[in-house]
């Protein structure tokens, strides 16, 4: 398989990435040389193969943890926000939103 | 003392609770050695005030009568770990400036006990790399050969550990993140069991895949610190075990059930892969690597042929599944709540687009791409759950080749320490030398890397062991028999 | 599924599914300990793990698990034993993580269905699945010139989305689901149903076909926050989309939004690639067992559900459907209807006149039943002096009444205050009843010569002799003895 100018188009977009023309290219010259070595992974027959998300679910059945309703969390606004590149009256800022 | 930098973890926690020295003045001397040694690259920050007071605190606490295995002994994190009172950055300009308002569960555990932060360790940009090149904030370089790259992701770990600027770090590993720079460094290092150690606090690459773990110049200071760090972290990590929390350094110098304190490792079974002792792997490398082996026998192990088919597979799959993980965890970082916003944009897209490309480098958005790609619409299947489905495979084989022994082992990487730049226009040769310890990780195995001896240009060559599930403390037990009975782990390098 | 009569427009099937996102009533948020509560100031209930600082981790709320599984077994769902949370992944300012921890593949509650009256006529509609999963912060323009500023406190609240087969055929019916639907979670108390709030918010997917064509391309009306606009939306989409179809245009997929002001829906900035969200299970969460006792637990512990109720009270009191389904639209409803039908012993009666007098006054006072001025043991004595013939249904009303703006307490007390009571004395009704029809003559012939009319005329006569007083069943029946 090999990815096309307008595929690296696409997921630069979908990813929120910006890539120059010669970055673009590089991008997918790399990329396609990535994608040659994991076409060995077609040849493997997974049928009847449960896909593996938690390492321990080998040999531990893995389930989901579950806390009790209490909303202790203070308010830590002025720490939380330290780092936030634009805030207004507590709110974050971004250009407008325009629906 | 003014060879406080040559104790290792469990000598000067001694030397500070034996008031030969106070965490003060340890503090300040391997702080001083930090900035002597700067052009390593291996710190990244400082806080001296902070430093000095966690320090004063811990005399505090000495003075009061209570000793802790950690107590005034400094140690220095991984810049993937967030920390309130000294900067994080991930190794990345996505978040230069960035200040958390609270400390990674791993990070408090270590501070409880009474460990004192030195700073904070370069690394891999978001813990992606195997040679620390990959660095917003410079390279690292190997003390070794400063021509060299220190490996990766926790190069600046394994630096700050071999170069004697911290007698410990805290590290993490994906894919041999903290092995492969270990075995570079001629350090030691463990990757315990996923789940074994919190990630709440844990700047995420790979979620499925990333655990933190110690390194240091023994098994033994290992052990204490992993015993720290370890343990069920209910309230903030669903991922982490509900596994009680171990001494581990209980095993360490004790013979195996059966065995003799002349051969305190008898009985032990080591499995050899075969396909970790082919072709792919540097002759150097392997002549350690069995030279190692043969003390292992000596110690009274028994060495066995294994098997692990999919260890050639174990590339494209953990290369698929970690940029999978890594493009959806890394998409917080939009310039909107935190982390780097360009200085100039059009509208919100176009926000987005400039502050994240500014923002990661280049592995980190070739990653980011390959990820998205992974997971879009229409190859979800083929790419994604094909990969966990080999994941499963790979864990399987690893438990069939657990019937046959109680430990495998092999190298860590197929060559020593290669030169900087080098590689880094390859990334897909980056990608293979990590042949060896991806498997290790998609199984959600603990690894160690132990100094074996040294290879090729007398850079140093780390032997691999890996356990299964929950196995870490015999893992450190026949790591720590080892180092009893050879001496590699206490090398320096010249001039450190 | 529901009857086969369809309700065409313009000779089009109207075809719709409904997606509703319900805020369920925890403390805290579903994958955070920060709080839930409305109307605090911005990003004061953010905690880290809502603004996904770095190394930030979801941990699950087991009271929102809880409220999924009651709704699952109000509908007649299947809760599944395991279900997995997945990451939809899309970039937006207020979803802080750049993904939407949601469920996928597999949801915690899968089919159902919801069933209520259109009119007189019995519908059902059937659940696709519901599914928990947390909601995005908010955007506010209105303070900002060229900027947004984002409040992410809404971020991290549970929701459950609940989506429907496309089985609703007309805008009204639209309605009476989401109706239903918005009684049955504020009765079982998984959510506040309060939709200025929004608490409780409705998507549209409204398509139309000409009757046996396969479904047409569908679009979807988001945030359909009143019921009143929810039937002016559809109605207007409808039409728009049947006008574009008449004049050759395809419908294009897309997602439209209502504007009050001028009653008619518009199409969002399409937003390509936005239908790419790259589901997979999340990393971060192992799968949601949910254990038979479990569900036992909470299947013990739910009250009586409204269709439930409503069968019981068709059966143990005669009511037909309808009435049961009305009266059940709330427990506190339904618990003034039982309080008052065992006092009084005449059900239909209550039935009658809650439906009739009580909830025309509390609609025109934009009351509650919670807050009803006259109790059930007072209604049940008034309904009780009609049985009894005391006073005639008008009457009653006025004492009913005087009851509710409080110028009464006790009924008896104000029959005798208003003089309202009837005349029930057949003597007396019978000189009055002589008297009319004497005073009638010509009324008498017309209804002897089979003019029915003229029955009730000597009945309005014989009213208006007794000044309203009279009995009007014992006029009618001493009249009828008369006439012969």
């Amino acid at each position: 398989m090999s990815l096309t100018p307008s595929d690296i188009g696409r997921i630069a977009n979908l990813a929120r990435l910006e890539l120059s023309g010669a970055q673009s290219e590089t991008m997918r010259t790399q990329l396609n040389g990535f994608f040659d070595i994991v076409e060995q992974m077609n040849a493997v027959d997974t049928t009847g193969v449960e896909p593996l998300a938690h390492p321990t679910a080998v040999i531990d059945h893995v389930s989901l943890r579950l806390r009790p309703d209490v909303a202790s969390e203070p308010n830590d606004r002025e720490a939380n926000q330290k780092s936030a590149p634009a805030v207004e009256r507590g709110l974050f800022l971004v250009p407008k939103v325009i629906e | 003392m003014n060879d406080l930098h040559t104790l290792g973890v469990s000598e000067l926690a001694a030397a500070i609770a034996d008031k030969k020295t106070s965490s003060v003045e340890a503090a300040q001397h391997l702080l001083a050695r930090a900035k002597q040694h700067s052009a390593l690259g291996a710190y990244l920050s400082f806080n001296e005030g902070a430093t000095l007071a966690q320090a004063r605190a811990a005399d505090a606490r000495i003075a009061a009568g209570e000793r802790t295995p950690l107590l005034g002994v400094p140690l220095a994190h991984k810049d993937i770990f967030v920390t309130k009172d000294f900067a994080t950055t991930a190794g990345s300009k996505m978040l230069a400036g960035y200040q958390s308002p609270f400390d990674a569960t791993v990070v408090q555990r270590l501070a409880a006990q009474g460990a004192v932060t030195l700073g904070k360790l370069n690394c891999d940009e978001f813990a992606m790399g195997g040679s620390n090149e990959n660095s917003a904030f410079g390279a690292v370089h190997n003390p070794w050969d400063t021509t060299r790259v220190p490996g990766g992701s926790s190069g600046g770990s394994a630096v700050a550990v071999a170069a004697r600027l911290a007698p410990a770090v805290t590290g993490t590993d994906t894919g041999g993140s903290i092995r492969q720079p270990a075995s570079f460094c001629g350090i030691t290092g463990i990757k315990p069991t996923y789940g074994r150690c919190s990630r709440y606090g844990m700047v995420a690459f790979a979620s499925s895949l990333d655990q933190a773990g110690p390194m240091a110049r023994s098994a033994a200071d290992c052990a204490v610190l992993l015993s720290a760090m370890a343990g069920p972290d209910i309230d903030r990590d669903s991922t982490s075990l509900d596994h009680p929390a171990e001494d581990y350094t209980a095993l360490l110098g004790q013979p195996r059930e059966g065995a003799t304190a002349a051969q305190p490792l008898k009985g032990l079974r080591i499995g050899l892969p075969k396909e970790f002792f082919g072709e792919g792997c540097a002759p150097d490398v392997l002549a350690t690597v069995r030279a190692a082996l043969a003390e292992y026998e000596k110690l009274g192990a028994t060495l066995v042929e294994v098997s692990l088919p999919r260890t050639e597979l174990s590339i494209p799959v953990y290369y698929i599944i970690a940029p999978a993980e890594a493009s959806s965890n890394l998409s917080r970082f939009d310039g909107v709540k935190f982390g780097h916003r360009a200085a100039q944009y059009g509208d919100l897209t176009d926000m987005y687009k400039k502050s994240r490309s500014e923002g990661f480098g280049p592995e980190v958005q070739r990653r980011i791409m390959i990820g998205t790609y992974v997971l879009s619409h229409g190859y979800y299947d083929a790419y994604y759950l094909q990969a966990q489905k080999i994941r499963r495979l790979i864990a399987q084989d690893f438990q069939a080749a657990f019937a046959q022994c109680d430990l495998i082992a092999g190298p860590v990487a197929p060559t020593v320490a290669w030169k900087l730049g080098e590689k880094s226009n390859d990334p897909v040769a980056n990608y293979l030398a990590d042949i060896y310890t991806l498997s290790t990780s998609l199984a959600g195995l603990p690894g160690m890397s132990v100094p074996a001896g040294f290879g090729a240009g007398g850079l140093p060559v780390g032997l691999q062991l890996v356990g299964n599930h929950f196995q870490e403390g015999p893992l450190l037990q026949a790591a720590h028999a080892f180092q009893q009975a050879t001496d590699w782990h206490t090398r320096a390098p010249q001039g450190y | 599924m529901s009857s086969s009569k369809s309700l065409l427009v313009g000779g089009y099937e109207v075809v719709i599914g409904f997606e509703t996102h319900a805020q369920l009533a925890t403390q805290s948020k579903i994958f955070s300990r920060a709080p839930t509560a409305f109307g605090a100031e911005p990003n004061t209930q953010a905690c880290a793990v809502d603004l996904a600082l770095p190394g930030t981790l979801p941990v699950m709320n087991r009271a929102a698990v809880e409220l999924a599984i009651r709704l699952g077994l109000a509908l007649g769902s299947h809760i599944a034993e395991q279900s997995v949370f997945a990451r939809k992944n899309y970039f937006y300012p207020d979803l802080p993580k750049g993904y939407q921890i949601s469920q996928f593949e597999i949801p915690v509650v899968q089919g159902g269905e919801v069933s209520f009256f259109l009119g007189d006529e019995k519908k059902t509609v059937r659940l696709v699945r519901a599914h928990l999963e947390e909601d995005a912060g908010k955007s506010l323009h209105e303070d900002f010139i060229g900027q947004s500023g984002i409040d992410l406190n809404r971020a991290g609240t549970p929701l459950l989305e609940i989506v429907t087969e496309p089985d609703i055929r007309s805008s009204a019916e639209a309605v009476a689901y989401a109706k239903e639907l918005h009684k049955i979670v504020t009765w079982i108390g998984i959510c506040d149903g309060n939709m200025q709030e929004g608490s409780f918010r409705c998507d549209a997917n409204v398509s139309v076909r000409k009757p046996g064509a396969p479904l047409g391309t569908r679009r979807e009306i988001k945030n359909l926050n009143s019921f009143k606009f929810m039937q002016q939306a559809i109605d207007y989409e409808v039409r728009w989309q049947i006008e574009q179809i008449e004049d050759g245009h395809a419908i294009q997929q897309a997602t439209v939004l209502f504007d009050p002001d001028t009653g008619e829906t518009r199409a969002m900035r399409t937003k390509e690639d936005a239908a790419d969200y790259r589901y997979f299970p999340d990393p971060d969460l192992p799968p949601l067992v949910i254990a038979r006792d479990w569900v036992d637990q909470v299947k013990a512990a739910m009250p009586e559900l409204p269709r439930a109720m409503a069968e019981r009270l068709v059966r143990d009191y005669g009511l037909p459907e309808y009435d049961a389904t009305t009266l059940t639209q709330s427990p506190a409803m339904a618990a003034y209807f039982e309080t008052a039908a065992q006092a009084s012993g005449q059900a239909k009666l209550v039935s009658n006149w809650i439906m009739g007098e009580v909830s025309r006054r509390l609609n025109a006072e934009e009351r509650d039943i919670a807050g009803v001025p006259v109790s059930a043991a007072q209604l049940a004595a008034v309904i009780g002096r009609i049985a009894d013939g005391t006073v005639s249904n008008n009457a009653a009303k006025q004492v009913f009444d005087a009851l509710w703006t409080g110028e009464g307490r006790e009924v008896d007390a104000v029959i005798e205050a208003k003089g309202l009571k009837q005349m029930n004395d057949s003597g007396a009704l019978e000189k009055i009843i002589d008297e009319v029809m004497a005073a009638n003559a010509e009324m008498v012939e017309q209804f002897r010569a089979g003019k029915d009319k003229a029955f009730n005329a000597l009945v309005g006569q014989a009213m208006k002799a007794s000044k309203g007083k009279a009995n009007p069943q014992q006029v009618n029946d001493l009249l009828r003895q008369k006439l012969g």
